[in-house]
């Protein structure tokens, strides 16, 4: 602890504070048959488009707009250009596109805050975006070389012979989506890590089960009360309307859940597509301003960003990652779980966020890979992703790390309580967490 | 363009002095190239007048006499090359042999042009129409401007003639035939890649290559473009009866001979001489001398001028709008808020729910779909439409139109709340159709920037909105108003706040004599029928259904409120029975497939004529009660309001030119007869002397 505080706390003692004054975000769409209505530009632009509509100022004060997205279409080089120049931010405030697999979205708005905080930025527009269900079918790479024989042969000879290769396995498509969420270096897929950090504290199929209806009666509930303030509707190209994240199943019970198949590991595993995020499209955005802002915009202060923490760890058990960005992050501000009023940990799997519970409440696990002297503590599940989270509303993977920050702080204003931290946990072995107050 | 880019030394120019031309520039640049600019003075467009055409026979003296290695004909101004002949001096084109001589004067003029001993080229970029494309295409090559702002074409068609500065034998000679008769026979304008693919110009290249495309094919003898194979096989002896039956045969489809003859003058003018380019020439200065003394030439041309004066009233000085803020996003909210959006504003919608938007999106996006073909562009104007449930765009628009029921109360509590949260310098507008705009106005606090914006529903395709202003209406607010609809690309009418304004109080009679006749057991088809062959787009009762039978009966309430009558039985019946038209799939007509389901006409108690003058003087009865009350400020404004927002037979130039062109005598004494037959419904109007001290 005190060896990373040393390290952190240099730079931070000059640093500006760092407001987030309001968000947005698309409902959140489940991905059914085929490519949805709206592509990754498209999802941030309707979404920017409302957020910067109620604004006092107008889209062009913005010093830089910073997008998280993972899989942009092919047009969509640098996506954070393109969105900013259609939302009309103008050809002189600049775009940049950032990635950190999960936790995508929550970089973007890290990106903004080091901005902030160091004095280049006043005004930022961060957010993420993912059109899951746009991912696109790839080629192998025998086709791909075939296809490049093919442009280079000429003669007819030459595309007879090329012709006779074809086989059948050429035309196995790739599918980029499971692809991305399989981690390269350990060779498994996100679900099976989630297998192993479930098994390593003995989380049955049924706790997972339960914690996964519960996510779906929770954002029920959210949707029915109204507390999902900072969805935006959309309208798509025939007139539909798209108002509420789709993916919910207020009807989910522990006994249909318990009918579905282990998907990852088929025969002896646990995690289920029910008890596992969604397949998702959707965007979110946060707007972030410094002090100067504030006062100059007169803008209305949502809370403010006190502190961020990364970590990285066995890409293996990724899913622990909520623990030890949040650990670090706590122990430098000197606040214990008792001081946190709300929690968001990003539902990747039941049994992954039912896992990092077990390791804050563990005093083995605290010490030998925390470095700490006792156990972190309980966490309060009343406390914790109260309006619901990933197993429902999905996981667009670039955006959600941006949605659970704006929602935690929607969950502050409408709880009045003060603190709450957002963690993520990240494929390829990282975490990260984001402390934030309101006053 | 060329200010931008810096001129190596070789495209400098030095002048070359012309005597007595005052329209073009002579130049010659480095590499020894002519450049002939047309420049007419004056004016921000340029023009082929008379004067322009006879200085341009100088100028190619001056060319001759400086006999360059190659010449270039372009334009100085930013608007385009040439829109076409100067039609102000069509009014002199009266008698068909001197037209005829004077056609033939530039037939001769052209190709001198044409013949130069040196390559020549047309730069062309923005519009180049008409008489303007005629003049590009004597030269030998032409280069055109890959962009949106340039347009080619033969609008000729729709002033009742064809071109005639030779456009009818070059057009067939580069294109062929069948593309060059319907470029002129359609009047459509297209884009150069498209003209290129025609064979219309040489190569469309992007702007900043134009004058380089244009020195290429100056300084050197090229080949010049030819027709494919194909292409020149139609205009073979024994293909062209053929090909033209099949044409006339199409164009028989939307326009008849008698009153729109022509295209099929031009039709005619190809098949006789499609072999012979110098009798074709010959054929065709005659056969377009013939059609300018046409009626339906003098008719459409002066809707046209009509056309132009009301864009003018839309050009004031002030700055143009650009965020427009539409509250209420039903069909003619939501279509008014797509429109403004294809044109370039920055659109927000509002209305209370997402469900209530659907449709307008869904045909927002229909309407972008075929109207915008450039994938960025198509992505541009999506985005500029924008849903808006908590109204954060009346805070910046600079329009704001209400588009909500029609209902007082409704709409000035929604006023009120507008006044407060708008600019203090937004325009307030209304598009009601039936309440006054003094009843909104004493909502507000300062009414004197409420107008109304009456658009015609389909808005993309019905081209006047009736601008409503009363006295508490400041001149500003009705200026910006009227600018406003000429910068997104309509036509504005400068209309008085009274019941039914102009358009609709003049509609409804006709439509309900019609109604009228079809409850007396006139069948229906022998009605409708009766209007098409007067020359209307559509009968009055595929067109009561296609406006919706709910909304003729609420215009219809409204008039007869404030001027007496009653609305027809047949009609309340209808809207009783949800039976509302188009809409709701059945009304006078049922519908199947969107169509109206046809019938033959059965026996009909009525002649004809009776049928359409029934109608018909009921709706010229009141469009003199309306120039009698001043809902408009003349005539003229009478008929290009009722062409072109509701389909008016256009070829008789509105109602007032058509009462006018049968006769006012006449008129007088067929109304005072179906008086006496029908009843009060036909007695005449006192404004008919008006109408005859001016005829």
């Amino acid at each position: 602890m005190a060896t990373s505080s040393n390290r952190t706390t240099a730079g931070r003692t000059t640093a500006r504070p760092v407001y987030i004054v309001d968000g947005a975000r698309t409902p959140f769409l489940k991905a059914r048959s085929g490519p949805g209505a709206f592509r990754p530009s498209d999802l941030a632009v309707r979404a920017g488009q409302a957020l910067l509509a109620r604004q006092p100022f107008a889209p062009d004060a913005l010093d830089e707009v910073i997008l998280g997205c993972i899989m942009p279409g092919p047009e969509e080089a640098n996506i954070a250009r393109v969105v900013s120049l259609r939302l009309g931010c103008g050809d002189r405030v600049p775009a940049w596109t950032v990635q950190r697999n999960c936790a995508t979205g929550m970089q973007a708005i890290d990106c903004a805050a080091q901005a902030i905080a160091g004095g280049r930025s006043e005004l930022v527009l961060a957010g993420g975006s993912e059109a899951m269900s746009h991912a696109p079918v790839l080629l192998g790479a025998d086709m791909t070389r075939w296809l490049a024989e093919w442009a280079g042969a000429r003669a007819f000879g030459d595309r007879a012979r090329l012709l006779a290769r074809l086989r059948p396995a050429h035309f196995k498509p790739v599918i980029a989506l499971l692809l991305g969420l399989t981690d390269p270096v350990v060779g498994l897929s996100m679900g099976q890590t989630a297998e192993i950090i479930s098994r390593r504290y003995g989380i049955t199929r049924a706790e997972m089960d339960a914690f996964a209806v519960r996510s779906h009666q929770r954002l029920a509930a959210a949707q029915a009360e109204g507390r999902l303030g900072e969805v935006v509707p959309l309208i798509d190209a025939r007139g539909e309307v798209h108002d509420h994240d789709d993916g919910v199943r207020p009807d989910s019970s522990e006994a249909r859940l318990a009918r579905l198949k282990p998907f990852f590991d088929r025969e002896f595993g646990n995690v289920t597509p029910g008890n596992s995020s969604q397949i998702t499209d959707g965007a979110a955005w946060l707007l972030l301003a410094s002090e100067d802002a504030v006062k100059a915009h007169d803008l209305p202060v949502l809370g403010r960003l006190v502190d961020t923490q990364w970590a990285g760890l066995d890409p293996r058990q990724m899913g622990f990652g909520p623990v030890h960005a949040a650990v670090p992050l706590l122990k430098r501000k000197r606040l214990g779980l008792d001081k946190i009023d709300y929690w968001e940990i990003n539902e990747a799997f039941a049994g992954q966020v039912l896992a990092c519970l077990r390791a804050f409440a563990d005093p083995v696990y605290c010490r030998e890979e925390l470095r700490l002297r006792n156990a972190m503590g309980e966490i309060d599940q009343e406390r914790l992703n109260v309006d619901g989270g990933a197993i429902a509303l999905g996981h667009p993977v670039g955006s959600s790390g941006a949605r659970i920050v704006l929602h935690l702080l929607e969950v502050l204003r409408q709880r009045d309580a003060r603190r709450g931290v957002a963690a993520i946990c990240i494929g390829g072995g990282q975490g990260g967490a984001m402390l934030l107050e309101r006053s | 363009m060329n200010a931008e880019t810096e001129m190596t030394a070789s495209e400098q120019r030095e002048p070359i002095a012309l005597a007595d031309v005052h329209n073009w520039r002579l130049e010659r640049d480095g590499e020894g190239l002519l450049w002939l600019t047309l420049d007419c003075a004056d004016s921000t467009t340029n023009t082929l007048s008379s004067v322009v055409l006879e200085e341009l026979g100088r100028a190619l003296e001056g060319v001759v006499a400086n006999a360059g290695r190659g010449l270039v004909v372009t334009s100085a101004k930013a608007s385009g090359f040439a829109a076409g002949a100067d039609i102000r001096e069509f009014d002199h084109m009266r008698d068909a042999d001197e037209t005829a001589r004077q056609v033939m004067t530039v037939h001769a003029l052209f190709e001198r042009l044409e013949r130069l001993d040196m390559p020549t080229v047309a730069r062309v970029h923005g519009f180049c129409l008409g008489g303007g494309l005629e003049l590009a295409l004597a030269c030998r090559h032409v280069v055109a401007a890959a962009d949106d702002g340039t347009r080619l074409g033969f609008p000729e068609i729709l002033l009742g003639i064809h071109p005639g500065f030779g456009g009818t034998v070059r057009a067939v000679r580069y294109c062929g035939a069948l593309a060059a008769l319907d470029l002129m026979l359609t009047g459509r304008t297209i884009d150069a890649r498209r003209a290129q693919r025609l064979g219309l110009v040489d190569r469309a290249v992007p702007a900043r290559h134009l004058d380089a495309a244009a020195r290429h094919f100056a300084s050197d003898w090229r080949p010049a473009r030819e027709a494919g194979w194909q292409a020149r096989a139609t205009s073979q002896r024994l293909v062209r009866p053929l090909a033209a039956f099949a044409m006339r045969r199409e164009v028989a489809k939307r326009a008849s001979k008698q009153h729109y003859p022509a295209p099929y003058a031009l039709i005619d003018l190809w098949r006789e001489h499609g072999g012979d380019e110098r009798a074709m020439l010959r054929a065709e200065a005659h056969s377009i001398a013939t059609l300018l003394t046409t009626p339906t030439s003098r008719n459409l041309v002066r809707l046209f001028k009509l056309q132009e004066r009301l864009k003018g009233l839309g050009r004031g000085d002030g700055a143009a709008p650009r965020r427009v803020h539409v509250v209420g996003a039903g069909t003619m909210g939501g279509d008014i808020a797509a429109w403004c959006a294809l044109r370039g504003m920055q659109v927000t919608l509002q209305d209370r729910a997402p469900e209530y938007m659907g449709g307008a999106f869904k045909r927002a996006a229909a309407l972008f779909d075929k109207r915008v073909r450039d994938r960025a562009a198509r992505l541009a104007v999506g985005d500029r439409l924008v849903m808006d449930l908590a109204g954060n765009g009346i805070a910046r628009a600079d329009v704001i139109i209400e588009a909500i029921v029609e209902d007082v109360e409704a709409k000035r509590a929604l006023f009120r709340d507008l006044e407060a949260r708008a600019r203090p310098d937004a325009l307030l507008a209304t598009n009601t159709s039936s309440i006054q705009l003094a009843d909104i106005a004493g909502a507000l606090e300062n009414p004197s920037r409420l107008v109304g914006v009456h658009f015609f529903n389909p808005v993309s395709r019905m081209q006047i909105v009736e601008v409503i202003g009363d006295e508490t209406t400041a001149a500003a607010a009705t200026a910006r108003a009227l600018g406003f609809v000429t910068a997104i690309d309509r036509l504005p009418l400068p209309t008085a706040s009274a019941p039914g304004f102009l358009v609709n109080r003049v509609l409804s009679p006709y439509l309900q004599e019609a109604m009228v006749m079809l409850d007396e057991g006139v069948p229906i088809d022998a009605i409708d029928g009766a209007a098409r062959q007067f020359g209307m787009a559509m009968g009055p009762l595929e067109m009561a259904d296609t406006v919706g039978l709910d909304i003729c009966l609420h215009v219809g309430e409204i008039l007869a409120g404030a001027f007496g009558g009653e609305v027809p039985a047949v009609l309340r019946r209808h809207v009783e029975q949800r039976r509302l038209g188009h809409k709701t799939g059945a009304g006078f007509y049922t519908y199947a497939k969107g169509k109206p389901v046809r019938r033959k006409a059965g026996d009909s108690p009525l002649a004809p004529a009776d049928i359409r003058d029934r109608m018909l003087l009921r709706l010229l009865n009141e469009a003199v009660a309306c120039l009698r009350d001043g809902v408009v400020a003349d005539a003229d404004l009478v008929d290009v309001g009722m062409v072109f927002a509701t389909g008016f037979a256009p070829f008789r130039g509105g109602p007032l030119n058509y009462a006018r062109d049968r006769g006012v005598p006449e008129t007088l004494g067929r109304l005072r007869q179906l008086e006496g037959r029908y009843g009060d419904r036909f007695a005449p109007d006192e404004g008919w002397q008006l109408l005859e001290r001016t005829s």
